[in-house]
C-alpha cells in the first residue's frame, strides 16, 4: 500500500522582550541559576501577574504578518499541573481565545511553492528548568526561565512529509527574524517544534491516529525524527497494528522516537480563565499602529528580487532566507549597478556565503562588506579581471588587504585584453608544442583545453577567457 | 485611650500629649495581657513594632506625619509584611518569612502606620468561624463561647477587645462583614478593584478585597484613605483619581433611599436579628430616610454559585503550595509525587482540602461546563439583580449574619449549615460592589448584630456617610465587651 504522511508542527518562538510576559525580571540567556527570577517567577504566596505589552504588539505583529485575524478580545487561561519548574502549579497560556487565529504562510518546497494554514498563535510563560545532573541523585530547579514570553504557532496538518514540514519550519524561523519578535536561537531553545505525525492510505480523507514528538531543537531533528516515526508507523500499520495516540519524545543520541505518555495518561489540565488578568482588549489604533511596523517580509521580498532584478526563483529565496543577508545583496546591488545583479547574487550565495560558513561568521560582521564586494563585481563587469582572478581578489580582500581596486594593482591582476600581446603569446605556445598541434588539427579537439591551460599558465590566468578562446581557434585552425 | 477614635488617637500624637512608642506598647500590653484567652494574634513581634513606632514619632517631630502616623494597625495574617512571619492561616506557611511588602502594607508604611502584629484568621480565609484556622480558634470577646466568625475573626476580635484601635480584613464572600458582625464592630469591604491585591495571599481571585475594620465608620473611612489607590502590580486593580472616603460623612440623609430585598427578610433570619435590623432601620426614617422594597430574586442561588467559583479558583491558586520553594515540606517522603502528596496532606487543613476537591471536580473535563460555566453565567444574573434593584434605590440594608455569634464547635461538622450563614454577603462579592457591617444592637443572648449597607459601584463615601449618621445618633459602636 503507498502510504501518505500527514504532519502539523507546533512552534514555540521566545519573544524577544527584554523583561518576562509577567513579570520585571530580565529574560537574558545564560545567567547563574535563578538571578534572574524576581518574586512573581518564583510564585510567592500574594504576587500577581501583570502583562508585558512588548510581548503582545510582537504577537500582533506576527498575526498581521500571516494574514491572520487579530481578536480584539482575549483570555488568558490557566493550564494547572504539577511540576517542580512550574512554581506555580499552572501554566498561564491562552486557550479558548487566542490573540491571533486563522493565517497562513506561503512555503517554498524545491520549485513548488505551497500555502500551508495556521490555525492560531497564543501568549504563554514558559516554565523553568529541572537540572537532574551534578545534584548527586536529586533535581535542581533554575528558574531564570520561568514566565519567559512564548509564542505558540500551531499549524494545520497541512504538510505532507519531512521536507515540507523542515521548508515549513526554516520559512517561519526566517519570519519571526524578520518581524524582529525572536532572535531564532535554536541552540538557547529560543525556536522549538514539536510535530504531530499521522499517515493514512495515499487517496483517503480520514486522517491516521496521530502522535506528537516533542524536543526538536533543529531542522534536521525535526526531518530525521519524522523520517523515523513514519517509518514507525508504517511498519505498525503494515502488520496489522493500530497506532496508540500518544507523545513521544525524539532522542537525538539514538535517533529514534519512544514513548512519554499515551491520550489515558495524557493530564486534565483544568484550564479556566485566569482571575488576576482581564480578558485582553485591543484597540483598532494599538493594531492599527503595529501595522505600520512591519517590514517587508520575505515572500513579497522574494517576489520583488525575481521581478526587479530577474533572480531565478530558487536564488530569490536563498538571498531572501535572512533579512541581514537581502540587505547585504541590495547593497551590492545598489553599488554595483542594477545591471550586474545576477553576478552579485552569485558571489553572495556562493564565495561569500562559503567564506561566511567556513570562518562560522554571520553576515552582517562579514570581514567583506558590501561596498567593497560591488567594487569586486564591477571589476568583472568592465573586464578589468576574470572570474578566476576574482576569487583570488575575493581572498585578498577576506584577508584584509584592502578593497578589489588595490589588491588587483598591488598584485598585476589586471586582465590581457591587447589582442597583439595574447596573439604573441598563442603563437610562442603553438611553436613550442608541435606534436599537440598536430593531433588537433588531426580532430582531437579535446587538445583544445590544453592549448587554453598553456596560455593562461603564460599569463598567470590575466588572459581575458573569451579573447583568448577565440584568437586561439583561429590560429590553431591555421 | 483604649476606646478613642483615631482621629482622637492622631490629635493626641500631633499634640504630643502622647508618643506612638507610648500608645503601641499600650496596645502590646493589652495583647499581652489578653490574647492568650482570646488568640486573636498569631504573630506579635513587639520589637518590630515599637521600632515602626519610634520612626513615626521622629516624623510626628518633624512635622512630616499624616492623619494616620504613628497609630497602631493589626494585619491579618494574609498580607505579606517584609520580615514578618505570614501564614495566612496555615500550617503550610506556618515557617514563611515574607521577603516583601503588599501594597496594604507599603500604603500604610507610607502613611507611618505602626504594624501592631499579625491576626489570627480562617486558614487562607476559607471559613466563617476561624475555627479552621491552623493556629487555634479566635474567641468571641463577648462571649468566650462563642466564634468571631471568619475569616477575618482575629482581626474582628482584636478590635472589639480594643487590642488594636483598628485592623486589616479581607472580605472574598462576607469575611470582614460577617466577623464585624459577630464582633460588634464595623468593616467595609470595597468595591473589587479599590485595594490592591498585591501581597494580599489569593483564597478566590475574582472576589478578594481587603478593606479596613475598626470601631467606627469614620475611622474606617480614614483607614480607607491609606488603604485603597490603584497599583500597576495588580491588574485588576482600578484606575481612578485618589478619594477622600472621608468626604461625604457629613452629610445628611434626609431623601435617602433604603432598598429593603424581600429575601433577607425571610425564612432563615433569626428573629432577634431581624428585630435589631428593624429598629436600625426605624432609626434611619428618623434621620429622614425612606425606604423600598426591592428583590434579589437569584440570592438562593450566591451560596451554590460561590460555592462553584470560590473553590475552583482556590484550587489552582493553592497549587503552588508544594514544598519545593517555600513553606511546609514533609519531613519523609520517597519520591517527588510522594513529597507533593505529603507535604499537601499534612500541610492543609480539612477545610481548604475540601474545597481543592470541590474545586479540582468542577473544572475537569466534562464537568466544567455543567458546573463552572454555568456558575459564571449565574453570578451575572446575581450581579443583574442588583443593577436592578439600585434603579429604586441608594443603598440596600439588611442584616450583615443570619444570626448572632454562634457557638465553637457548633457548626464545625456541618459545612453547608456554616456556608448558609454567608447567605446575605456572599452575593455582594459575585457582583463586585462595596459591602459594610456596622453595629445594631444585640441579639437574645446578648451578642452583637450587624446590619449590612450594600452600596452601588464606588458608593463607598456614600456609605460611609450613612453609616456614619447613624453612628452619630446612635452609640451601639462604642460598647466595648465586659471583662476585657
Amino acid at each position: 500500500m503507498e502510504w501518505e504522511t500527514v504532519i502539523g508542527l507546533e512552534i514555540h518562538a521566545q519573544l524577544s522582550t527584554v523583561s518576562k510576559i509577567f513579570s520585571g525580571a530580565a529574560t537574558a540567556y545564560g545567567a547563574a541559576p535563578n538571578t534572574q527570577a524576581c518574586a512573581v517567577d518564583i510564585a510567592l504566596p500574594g504576587v500577581l501577574p501583570v502583562m508585558n505589552k512588548g510581548a503582545v504588539e510582537r504577537a500582533i505583529k506576527f498575526g498581521l504578518a500571516i494574514g491572520a485575524n487579530i481578536n480584539r478580545e482575549s483570555v488568558f487561561a490557566r493550564k494547572n499541573y504539577f511540576y517542580p519548574d512550574l512554581p506555580k502549579g499552572y501554566q498561564i497560556s491562552q486557550y479558548e481565545l487566542p490573540i491571533v487565529e486563522k493565517g497562513d504562510i506561503t512555503i517554498q518546497v524545491g520549485d513548488q511553492e505551497k500555502v500551508v494554514g495556521i490555525t492560531r498563535a497564543h501568549l504563554e510563560e514558559d516554565a523553568g528548568k529541572s537540572l537532574h545532573e551534578d545534584f548527586h541523585g536529586m533535581t535542581g530547579v533554575d528558574l531564570n526561565r520561568a514566565s519567559t514570553p512564548l509564542l505558540e504557532i500551531v499549524s494545520e496538518p497541512d504538510m505532507r512529509g519531512a521536507a515540507e514540514a523542515v521548508a515549513y519550519a526554516k520559512t517561519m524561523h526566517s519570519l519571526v527574524q524578520y518581524l524582529e519578535i525572536c532572535d531564532g536561537n535554536m541552540q538557547e531553545g529560543s525556536f522549538r517544534c514539536d510535530a504531530n505525525v499521522s499517515v493514512r492510505p495515499k487517496g483517503t480523507e480520514k486522517f491516521g491516529t496521530r502522535c506528537e514528538i516533542k524536543n526538536l531543537n533543529s531542522f534536521r531533528f525535526l526531518e530525521r525524527a519524522i523520517e523515523y516515526e513514519v517509518a514507525r508507523q508504517i511498519d505498525i500499520l503494515e502488520s496489522g497494528g493500530k497506532i496508540i495516540q500518544e507523545t513521544r519524545l525524539y532522542d537525538s543520541d539514538k535517533d529514534e522516537t519512544r514513548a512519554m505518555r499515551s491520550k489515558e495518561e495524557a493530564f486534565d489540565y483544568r484550564y479556566f480563565p485566569d482571575p488576576d488578568l482581564l480578558p485582553m482588549k485591543l484597540s483598532a489604533e494599538m493594531i492599527a499602529e503595529i501595522r505600520k511596523t512591519l517590514p517587508e517580509l520575505p515572500d513579497a521580498k522574494r517576489r520583488r528580487f525575481i521581478q526587479q532584478y530577474g533572480l531565478s526563483s530558487y536564488d530569490a529565496a536563498v538571498l531572501t532566507a535572512t533579512k541581514a543577508m537581502a540587505a547585504y545583496f541590495e547593497d551590492v546591488v545598489n553599488k554595483a549597478g542594477a545591471a550586474h545583479a545576477k553576478t552579485a547574487a552569485n558571489w553572495v550565495m556562493g564565495d561569500l556565503a562559503g567564506a561566511l560558513k567556513r570562518d562560522n561568521l554571520e553576515i552582517t560582521h562579514s570581514p567583506v562588506p558590501a561596498g567593497k564586494l560591488a567594487g569586486l563585481v564591477a571589476r568583472i563587469a568592465d573586464n578589468t579581471i576574470s572570474g578566476k582572478i576574482a576569487k583570488e581578489v575575493f581572498e585578498a580582500m577576506w584577508n584584509g588587504e584592502g578593497d578589489a581596486d588595490a589588491i588587483i594593482a598591488s598584485k598585476g591582476l589586471k586582465q590581457i585584453t591587447d589582442s597583439g600581446a595574447i596573439e604573441k603569446i598563442i603563437d610562442g605556445i603553438i611553436a613550442a608544442n608541435p606534436d599537440q598541434l598536430a593531433q588537433y588539427r588531426s580532430g582531437k579537439d579535446k587538445l583544445f583545453s590544453f592549448f587554453v591551460g598553456q596560455a593562461m599558465k603564460a599569463t598567470q590566468g590575466k588572459a581575458n577567457p573569451q579573447q583568448l578562446n577565440d584568437l586561439l581557434k583561429k590560429k590553431l585552425a591555421g | 485611650m483604649i476606646n478613642s477614635s483615631l482621629k482622637e488617637l492622631s490629635a493626641a500624637l500631633a499634640a504630643k500629649k502622647i508618643s506612638s512608642r507610648e500608645l503601641t506598647q499600650a496596645f502590646l500590653d493589652r495583647i499581652a495581657q489578653l490574647n492568650p484567652a482570646l488568640n486573636a494574634f498569631i504573630t506579635v513581634d513587639a520589637e518590630k513594632s515599637l521600632a515602626q513606632a519610634d520612626a513615626a514619632d521622629k516624623r510626628l517631630a518633624s512635622g512630616q506625619g499624616g492623619p494616620l502616623t504613628g497609630i497602631p494597625v493589626a494585619q491579618k495574617d494574609i498580607f505579606c509584611a517584609k520580615g514578618w512571619r505570614t501564614t495566612c492561616g496555615s500550617k503550610i506557611l506556618s515557617n514563611f518569612v515574607a521577603p516583601y511588602d503588599a501594597q496594604v502594607i507599603e500604603r500604610f508604611d507610607a502613611a507611618g502606620v505602626v504594624n501592631l502584629g499579625k491576626t489570627n484568621m480562617d486558614e487562607f480565609a476559607m471559613g466563617s468561624s476561624n475555627e479552621t484556622s491552623h493556629f487555634g480558634p479566635v474567641k468571641n470577646p463577648w462571649d468566650r463561647l462563642a466564634v468571631p466568625g471568619g475569616s477575618s475573626g482575629g482581626s474582628a476580635a482584636a478590635v472589639a477587645a480594643r487590642l488594636a484601635p483598628a485592623a486589616t480584613g479581607t472580605d472574598t464572600g462576607g469575611s470582614i462583614r460577617q466577623p464585624a458582625a459577630l464582633t460588634g464592630i464595623c468593616g467595609i469591604k470595597p468595591t473589587y478593584g479599590v485595594v490592591s491585591r498585591y501581597g494580599m495571599i489569593a483564597f478566590a481571585s475574582s472576589l478578594d478585597q481587603g478593606g479596613p475594620m475598626a470601631k467606627s465608620a469614620e475611622d474606617c473611612a480614614l483607614l480607607l484613605n491609606a488603604m485603597a489607590g490603584f497599583d500597576t502590580r495588580d491588574s485588576t486593580s482600578l484606575d481612578r483619581a485618589p478619594q477622600d472616603y472621608t468626604r461625604d460623612l457629613q452629610q445628611p440623609l434626609k431623601g435617602l433611599r433604603i432598598g429593603l430585598p424581600k429575601e433577607y427578610f425571610a425564612e432563615g433570619l433569626a428573629p432577634d436579628v431581624a428585630r435589631a435590623v428593624e429598629a436600625a432601620i426605624a432609626e434611619y426614617k428618623k434621620l429622614g430616610a425612606q425606604t423600598v422594597e426591592v428583590s434579589l430574586p437569584n440570592t438562593q442561588l450566591s451560596i451554590p454559585v460561590y460555592y462553584v467559583l470560590a473553590p475552583a479558583e482556590a484550587s489552582s491558586n493553592l497549587s503552588r503550595y508544594d514544598g519545593v520553594r517555600y513553606g511546609y515540606r514533609a519531613p519523609e517522603y520517597t519520591d517527588l509525587m510522594d513529597m507533593y502528596k505529603k507535604t499537601r496532606a499534612q500541610g492543609f487543613g480539612a477545610e481548604v482540602k475540601r474545597r481543592i476537591l470541590i474545586g479540582t471536580y468542577v473544572l475537569s473535563a466534562g464537568y466544567y461546563d455543567a458546573y463552572y460555566l454555568k456558575a459564571q453565567k449565574l453570578r451575572r444574573l446575581i450581579a443583574q439583580d442588583f443593577t436592578e434593584a439600585f434603579r429604586l434605590c441608594d443603598v440596600i440594608m439588611g442584616p450583615t449574619a443570619p444570626t448572632t455569634a454562634f457557638n465553637l464547635g457548633e457548626k464545625s461538622d456541618d459545612p453547608v449549615a456554616m456556608y448558609l450563614s454567608d447567605i446575605y454577603t456572599i452575593a455582594v462579592n459575585l457582583a463586585g460592589l462595596p459591602g459594610m457591617s456596622i453595629p445594631a444592637g444585640f441579639g437574645a443572648n446578648g451578642r452583637p448584630v450587624g446590619l449590612q449597607i450594600i452600596g452601588n459601584y464606588f458608593a463607598e463615601a456614600k456609605m460611609l456617610n450613612v453609616a456614619h449618621q447613624y453612628q452619630l445618633a446612635t452609640d451601639w459602636h462604642t460598647r466595648m465587651p465586659e471583662g476585657v
